[in-house]
């Protein structure tokens, strides 16, 4: 199974990200094969909107999940529509929470937020 | 003459001081562009009410037509645009109304629709006519509908209070931008210097002609009193912190309707706004 993790470096040793639509990267990682690469978040510095780009590139990468600390709204809205699955991430450790996924021990990331469009940054 | 009232936070005065001038005057066209959450209407309680909806163009999506080219998502710059399992998804909220998807559809698969984001009501109270823009709630941004509010009464000559949002973002750009004049409200602490400050920035930036209202004031120092001396911006008026004048208005009456004092201290703060304004279009000239 092919997954996405927002991460804040191209390396398996760096964090999990704390935001999924402004992340720099993300980790698109196969379960099976263990193959992993690194995607640019090019909705990084958008004005508006960044969740919906962010969602459009995990969609466009065609993975089956994706595992972070959080997710709004709109980008929430565009990865239901495309069938992925959200999982909540446990820690700040990318091994950790692939291990979690594997151990079927990951949760599903229940608590969407509204956003923070205009506010909090 | 169109006079706009703006101050950098909510509940400053910017109501109290545009109901109050516009009932001060013989006749006057009071706007409310505090269009998420208009106030002025209670005070002035218009009637003969007439409503106009107010609508904006989004883009609705043919599926059929549609290619998945994506030039649509690659040009808008709000990203309200997503194209998932063959299927074009548009994120009303987010939309700007700006169009250029429509126009740069190959396939002709993207048409506008309209979505409704409030309405303007117009009434009459007494000598003023009141024109209210109410924005629906959950709706984005008031700014078309602050536009439509002033193409349709900034036409005429007549005595104008535009009554403006808090704060200085867009909508109170919109709501400032044909504004002969600006009136500033402001409170005498240092929170309200750091908000005058906003308001003074931005009707520099607009070259606007302006000048201060000082709100609650009591005996003792007053930072925006200091504050308008230091950086020379001329103070129309000194509104006192008194319970008189406060039951008033928590009670939704207008003070100039109600007391001569308070009618005689906004009057006088009309005149020097005349004067100004005179003046202006004179040095402008």
């Amino acid at each position: 199974m092919k997954i996405a993790i927002p991460v804040d470096d191209k390396s398996m040793e760096t964090s999990v990200s704390q935001s999924f639509g402004r992340t720099p990267y993300y980790l698109i990682y196969d379960t099976e094969s263990k193959e992993s690469v690194f995607l640019d978040n090019s909705a990084v510095a958008s004005q508006g909107g960044a969740g919906i780009k962010a969602a459009q590139t995990i969609v466009d990468s065609k993975v089956s999940a994706l595992l972070t600390p959080r997710c709004g709204e709109n980008a929430a809205d565009v990865l239901k529509a495309a069938n992925i699955k959200l999982y909540k991430t446990v820690n700040a450790s990318i091994q950790d929470n692939i291990d979690a996924l594997n151990d079927g021990k990951l949760s599903l990331l229940e608590d969407i937020h509204p956003g923070f469009h205009g506010h909090g940054g | 003459m169109k006079i706009a009232v703006l101050s950098g936070k909510g509940g400053t005065g910017k109501t109290l001081v545009s109901v109050n001038l516009a009932s001060a005057a013989k006749d006057a066209i009071y706007i409310d562009c505090d269009v998420e959450e208009p106030n002025g209407r209670l005070f002035f309680k218009p009637k003969n009410i007439a409503s106009e909806s107010v609508s904006i163009k989004i883009p609705f999506a043919d599926q059929k037509l549609c290619v998945g080219c994506r030039k649509c998502i690659d040009f808008c710059k709000f990203n309200a645009i997503a194209f998932i399992i063959n299927k074009v998804i548009v994120f009303d909220d987010v939309c700007h109304s700006c169009g250029g998807c429509v126009l740069f559809c190959p396939e002709k698969a993207l048409t506008e629709k309209d979505k409704i984001i409030g309405e303007v009501q117009s009434g009459v109270s007494e000598n003023v006519s009141v024109i209210t823009g109410i924005l629906n709630t959950g709706e984005a941004s008031g700014v078309p509908l602050i536009k439509k509010l002033l193409n349709n009464n900034l036409a005429g000559k007549e005595l104008t209070f535009i009554d403006c949002p808090p704060g200085s973002a867009c909508i109170v750009m919109e709501s400032i931008k044909d504004a002969d004049y600006c009136i500033m409200v402001a409170e005498p602490t240092l929170f309200g210097v750091h908000n005058l400050n906003m308001v003074y920035e931005l009707v520099k930036l607009f070259k606007k002609p302006h000048a201060a209202v000082l709100n609650k004031c009591l005996e003792g120092e007053n930072p925006a009193e200091d504050f308008c001396r230091e950086k020379d911006i001329k103070i129309l008026g000194k509104i006192p912190f008194d319970s008189e004048l406060g039951t008033l208005n928590s009670n939704a009456l207008i003070s100039v309707r109600e007391n001569q004092k308070y009618r005689d201290m906004f009057s006088s703060m009309l005149q020097i706004v005349a004067k100004e304004v005179q003046h202006e279009t004179v040095a402008n000239s």
